[in-house]
């Protein structure tokens, strides 16, 4: 694993541990989590806060037999079986959380032709925010886009530049309400990225506002 | 912020050696609830390796009093309603029976833990469908955690948490309400009063183990 340079900021971070992101965007967290060791430890670090929340809070009592029904819940069901063992890491482009959600790898996906070589595959997600794969060409860019909410953009494979930065396999682009930003995939092998927005992205040239109704971002 | 907590760090100072040299060189449930109580915290693993190896009724008693109604106010907090929260913080403390044997003291203290159960099985209640989580990271060959990992990641825990107790209470009202779900993750982002630098700074040791895992 290449050293990861882009990272989730710490509001997501803490947004993911409180629970309180849309499905999409959890998604994707646990993708870049899965590949960072750096963002884990934060990750853990603001789940640590949420222990503390607990311990601090004041307690609401628990029914008078609470406690006989649930040893009884728990004698009726068998204990969980570890969890499932690390298959080996190699070779696999999509880390566990995402396999689950797109059936399998990179090379399970149903991809969609949506324009300009570029395709996707929507996996599908509850509430407002939606994520999908992409899959760009190498040179080829994703059409220019603003936003009206927020993007995150995580490199499985290949890599692509939005203005000077680079992002390789594990960076993620978090981009806000007015960043307007034009990826493109380096040349060589195609991009392939997972990327969540809360808003439908709004295209700055014509030809793709016509195209975002097709592309459903 | 990190400024706001001399104390906490102090306390991590004078504290460290002493008890970790102790722990070194006793490995039992037993021995380790004795240097808990000489440091008048409860860490509750003793209790749950009792529940791992033995099916100890006791141990998860003492679990369930001390756990049970503190899950039941988060998630009556979080905008669960007072009879499904019963019900689900008894659900929350089954599970903890169940995946005794997955609780990894180098990554979480118990109390984390409780919490991810609970925060996992309020957002599965809302969602139908299970929260995507990261995939375990596999330790590297060299990197077996041991016991002093665990109690270094459990005194960083506690003193985050001393650190947290001791926040302006407009800041710690700002967190719990976070945690409870009243804040959205704009509001997170936008909020300038939480105390997100304090946060990070502590769980160092279990940063240091983690970036020597992956190998």
């Amino acid at each position: 694993m290449p050293e990861i340079k882009h990272h989730l900021t710490d509001a997501l971070l803490m947004a993911y541990a409180a629970g309180s992101l849309p499905e999409a965007f959890d998604l994707v967290v646990a993708t870049h989590v899965s590949m960072c060791d750096d963002c884990r430890a934060r990750m853990l670090a603001f789940d640590a806060v949420g222990g503390a929340v607990i311990e601090g809070t004041g307690g609401v009592a628990m029914g008078a037999d609470s406690l006989a029904a649930t040893l009884a819940m728990i004698a009726d069901k068998a204990p969980e079986p570890r969890a499932r063992p690390s298959a080996a890491r190699a070779g696999r482009v999509f880390p566990a959380p995402l396999a689950d959600y797109a059936g399998g790898d990179l090379d399970a996906v149903k991809w969609r032709r949506v324009g300009g070589g570029v395709a996707d595959a929507i996996l599908r997600t509850r509430g407002d925010a939606t994520v999908r794969l992409l899959r760009i060409p190498g040179g080829v860019a994703v059409p220019d886009h603003g936003h009206r909410g927020m993007e995150l953009t995580l490199v499985l494979k290949g890599a692509f530049c939005d203005g000077s930065e680079q992002f390789r396999a594990g960076d993620v682009e978090v981009a806000g309400d007015e960043t307007v930003h034009k990826p493109v995939a380096m040349p060589g092998e195609d991009c392939i990225c997972l990327a969540a927005t809360d808003a439908p992205l709004r295209f700055n040239a014509l030809i793709p506002r016509i195209a975002q109704s097709f592309l459903r971002i | 912020m990190v400024d706001a907590f001399p104390n906490a760090d102090a306390q991590a100072r004078t504290g460290r050696y002493p008890e970790r040299e102790s722990f070194g060189a006793t490995r039992t449930g037993r021995a380790r609830v004795a240097v808990a109580e000489t440091l008048h915290r409860q860490d509750w693993i003793a209790e749950l390796e009792a529940i791992r190896d033995r099916q100890d009724q006791k141990a998860f008693a003492a679990l369930f009093t001390h756990f049970a109604p503190r899950v039941k106010a988060f998630l009556i907090r979080s905008g669960t309603a007072p009879d499904v929260a019963e019900e689900c913080a008894q659900d929350v403390m089954a599970t903890l029976w169940r995946k005794a044997h997955m609780f990894d003291g180098t990554k979480a203290s118990v109390a984390t833990w409780v919490f991810t159960i609970a925060r996992n099985r309020r957002i599965d209640m809302v969602r139908k469908s299970r929260r995507p989580e990261p995939e375990d990271l596999p330790w590297g060959p060299d990197a077996e955690p041991g016991a002093a990992e665990v109690m270094a990641l459990q005194e960083e825990t506690v003193l985050l948490g001393k650190a947290l107790a001791t926040l302006p209470e407009k800041q710690r009202k700002l967190i719990e309400r976070a945690y409870f779900g009243e804040l959205s993750h704009s509001e997170i982002a936008a909020e300038t009063g939480l105390p997100l630098g304090t946060i990070k700074s502590r769980i160092r040791l279990a940063l240091e183990r983690l970036r020597h895992a992956m190998s």
